[in-house]
């Protein structure tokens, strides 16, 4: 989650199906949620956003490692647990697979969960022959009593197997060896043959083979399950009527035959696993049933819902105090020795600089930064334990009244992180319709630019000396109103255009698993600050710029700003905010971490005031421009319900592939932060 | 014979049929679920509605309205992986 440099900028290149000119393409495979991304950064030292939670990764990453004089390039697949379907990542999984890109396939497996994953494993052998099985969490399983007999799951496979810990360069090593080994032909691979009922291997031996570059046996099974979408996938003809007649003569329906099929690797899965894996204790999973009775619990689940997201805040805001704190005082002393050297510029320029561009992004690094760099972690903490999933099971009734998906909860927590990415993150929900809901409902949920934002009105306006616990407590009523609001503009699109039926749904709730807590705080930290530094700097400073020439520009009786200022007065009047704030709110559109020192900017140019420092100078600021605590709720309101950032417009463009929807999704909660602010300015104004 | 989501918590039970076609069909053996598997109803959410299911070693949780597609016979003894 997150756009990250490194998840969205070049180094991991989202382009599926690439074929490189030097060295050996490898195909990383897999259940959702197994390491698969892990191990994938491991060997290739890229930087993807892993967590534990199944569905990670949405779009195939490609990147490159080295073994000796020898070079593979990895494409890490969404993971899937079959290749028989029309989802989406099976698609894209299994026409990468088929389409003979890669030269191998690493096939990565849960140790804890071993026979789930075998099905996919013997899948994907009906596919390519060229197969290693990397099973992973070997140290999870360890933990748990789950001894796994690694030569006796190779001999029963025919295909090398190695045991690993993703994590671990050594690991990652051994998987390279053993890989090299597999390329060199080094034993032959002999992969299983999943054995079918008699009469469907006689129907098999009746079907003739066709011209094809896919593995015979796999392109009669295909046939014989005839399915007109697959065929026409995989670009092949349908099989003699004979030979279903031949099969109905057997007593085997149709149905029965695709039963049959999809049975098959589920049996053979089962067999392996009771000869190869042993439990030596019996409790294995008991400290997860345990876990799972109180976070999902009838009364438990709510509170520690609650509880879990307001200590999350908590934290936040009284980290991000000490932080601002030193980043103001950095950035004052920055301005001084700035100010000492631009002394002799002329005034317009040291304005446009100093006024302008340095005060703004040191604004949006100060004030807006120190939360961000901090709840960001701390979400992904959560995310690496495994408790996303719990929320999504939790929070599943109330979306299926609303006739949407359960997964939709868990992109909704991922647009706590970043809109976009959630929209992105929708690429799990399989139903069209569902998937649509959830991308036009994203928005909903403030995301990390703007929790800054709503804490600094928190604190300014409602919580006076309170302290941080309280200010905690009212951001969690605050994401709670969000929600609230997701669930009803859900409920409104499907009563009106996204009419349907829920669609079935199955949520798998992953072992928890301990996080890695030092690599998830500095490179998520580390990762995201870079990233909003370099928006800040890429967005603010111009932005701030654009508002001191505005600012300072004579136009009739005022200037530029007070003219447009006084252009959305009124608009801004009737939602109880001011013409600034939507003027700010219309500047933020590239990125809502800068409204608020957009807004005090505009404040500033017209009462020529120079300094600002802690919040409660903000707040003076802000009183002195006709701010009441009523402004502030409409600017909370405003801020949780807008357009949102022109980000996650485009990305909701490239996901949809219409304008029409993504503008959908900018009326959407605009209307309703309009409707909101306008219903309480009436009632409290 | 009875549907899984007439399962209790705590309760385990042997799949032996799907009353479901197309999609969801095949959704569900892919999950596992053909004839034979052992199921057990791990517990429900705070809302009564999905549960959690012990499919083949992985939880899965469901909602009401697909298990009720998932025929059953309720198992006397609690499903043990490690008998």
């Amino acid at each position: 989650m997150g756009l990250t440099r490194s998840s969205v900028g070049r180094l991991a290149e989202e382009r599926s199906g690439k074929v490189p000119l030097t060295g050996h393409s490898i195909a990383l495979a897999g259940n959702p949620n197994v390491g698969k991304s892990t191990l994938f950064n491991t060997l290739t030292g890229l930087r993807q956003h892993t967590g534990n939670w199944p569905g990670k990764t949405v779009a195939t990453a490609q990147g490159k490692c080295r073994l000796g004089t020898e070079t593979y390039w990895l494409t890490d697949l969404p993971g899937t647990y079959s290749l028989m379907s029309h989802s989406p990542e099976e698609q894209v999984a299994r026409s990468y697979l088929c389409s003979g890109a890669a030269e191998a396939v690493v096939v990565v497996c849960d140790a804890t969960c071993l026979e789930r994953n075998l099905n996919l494993v013997l899948q994907i052998l009906e596919i390519t022959p060229r197969v290693l099985v990397c099973v992973n969490l070997m140290d999870e399983a360890r933990r748990k009593g789950i001894r796994v007999d690694l030569p006796g799951l190779s001999e029963r496979l025919g295909v090398p197997v190695v045991g690993a810990v993703a994590r671990k360069k050594q690991s990652a090593r051994l998987v390279l060896r053993e890989l090299d080994r597999l390329l060199r032909g080094s034993p032959p691979p002999h992969p299983t043959v999943i054995p079918y009922p008699a009469a469907i291997e006689e129907a098999l031996s009746a079907i003739d083979p066709i011209d094809s570059p896919l593995e015979p046996r796999f392109v009669k099974l295909k046939r014989l399950e005839g399915d007109p979408e697959m065929l026409e996938e995989l670009g092949l003809p349908e099989v003699d009527p004979e030979v279903l007649t031949g099969l109905d003569a057997a007593g085997l329906s149709p149905q029965m035959v695709r039963d049959a099929l999809a049975a098959g690797p589920v049996q053979l899965a089962e067999r392996i696993c009771r000869d190869v894996i042993t439990y030596t204790s019996p409790g294995y999973a008991q400290r997860d049933r345990t876990l799972d009775r109180v976070l999902t619990g009838r009364i438990s689940g709510g509170i520690v819902m609650l509880g879990l997201l307001a200590f999350l805040f908590w934290l936040t805001i009284v980290g991000a105090n000490y932080l601002s704190d030193g980043l103001q005082w950095l950035f004052d002393q920055g301005e001084s020795l700035l100010t000492g050297l631009l002394g002799n510029a002329p005034r317009w320029l040291f304005g446009l600089l100093i006024q302008g561009a340095y005060r703004t992004t040191a604004w949006v690094c100060a004030v807006m930064l120190p939360p961000m760099a901090i709840f960001f972690p701390l979400f992904t903490l959560l995310e690496d334990v495994g408790y996303l999933p719990r929320i999504a099971y939790n929070l599943d009734k109330p979306f299926c009244c609303c006739q949407a998906c359960g997964k939709q909860a868990l992109t909704m927590c991922m647009g706590f992180g970043c809109n976009a990415a959630g929209v992105v993150g929708c690429r799990i929900i399989d139903s069209p319709r569902e998937r649509m809901l959830a991308i036009l409902t994203n928005s909903f949920v403030p995301c990390n630019g703007r929790f800054p934002l709503l804490i600094a009105m928190l604190t300014m306006f409602f919580c006076g000396t309170g302290g941080a616990v309280w200010q905690a407590v009212l951001l969690t009523l605050v994401v709670a109103l969000s929600v609230a609001m997701t669930l009803m503009a859900t409920k409104l699109l499907s009563a009106t255009i996204l009419k349907g039926r829920p669609s079935a749904f199955a949520l798998e709730l992953p072992p928890y698993r301990m996080p890695q807590v030092g690599s998830v705080l500095v490179r998520s930290m580390l990762d995201r600050s870079l990233f909003v530094l370099g928006r800040a700097a890429a967005v603010a400073a111009p932005a701030g710029m654009v508002l001191w020439i505005m600012g300072n520009i004579p136009v009739a009786d005022g200037t530029l700003l007070t003219l447009l200022g006084s252009f959305l007065e009124p608009m801004g009047r009737w939602l109880g905010l001011d013409g600034i704030i939507l003027l700010a709110f219309l500047l933020g559109l590239p990125a809502n971490e800068i409204v608020l020192p957009i807004a005090l900017m505009a404040y500033l140019c017209q009462n020529s005031l120079t300094q600002m420092g802690e919040l409660n100078q903000v707040r003076d600021v802000l009183l002195a421009n006709g701010w009441r605590w009523q402004t502030a709720v409409c600017m909370l309101l405003f801020t949780l319900f807008h357009w949102p950032c022109s980000t996650t417009l485009l990305t909701i463009r490239k996901e949809t592939g219409s304008w029409r929807w993504t503008a959908l999704a900018f009326v959407l909660p605009t209307g309703f932060g309009i409707l909101l602010c306008r219903i309480f300015t009436l009632l409290a104004g | 014979m009875l549907r899984l989501c007439d399962i209790a918590p705590g309760q385990g039970a042997c799949v032996c049929g799907l009353a479901t076609q197309g999609r969801m069909r095949r959704r569900l053996l892919e999950l596992g679920l053909v004839d034979g598997t052992i199921v057990e109803c791990l517990g429900r959410s705070p809302w009564g509605d999905p549960s959690a299911f012990l499919i083949r070693g992985a939880v899965i949780a469901l909602r009401k309205a697909d298990c009720a597609g998932i025929l059953v016979q309720p198992e006397e003894q609690e499903a043990a992986p490690w008998d």
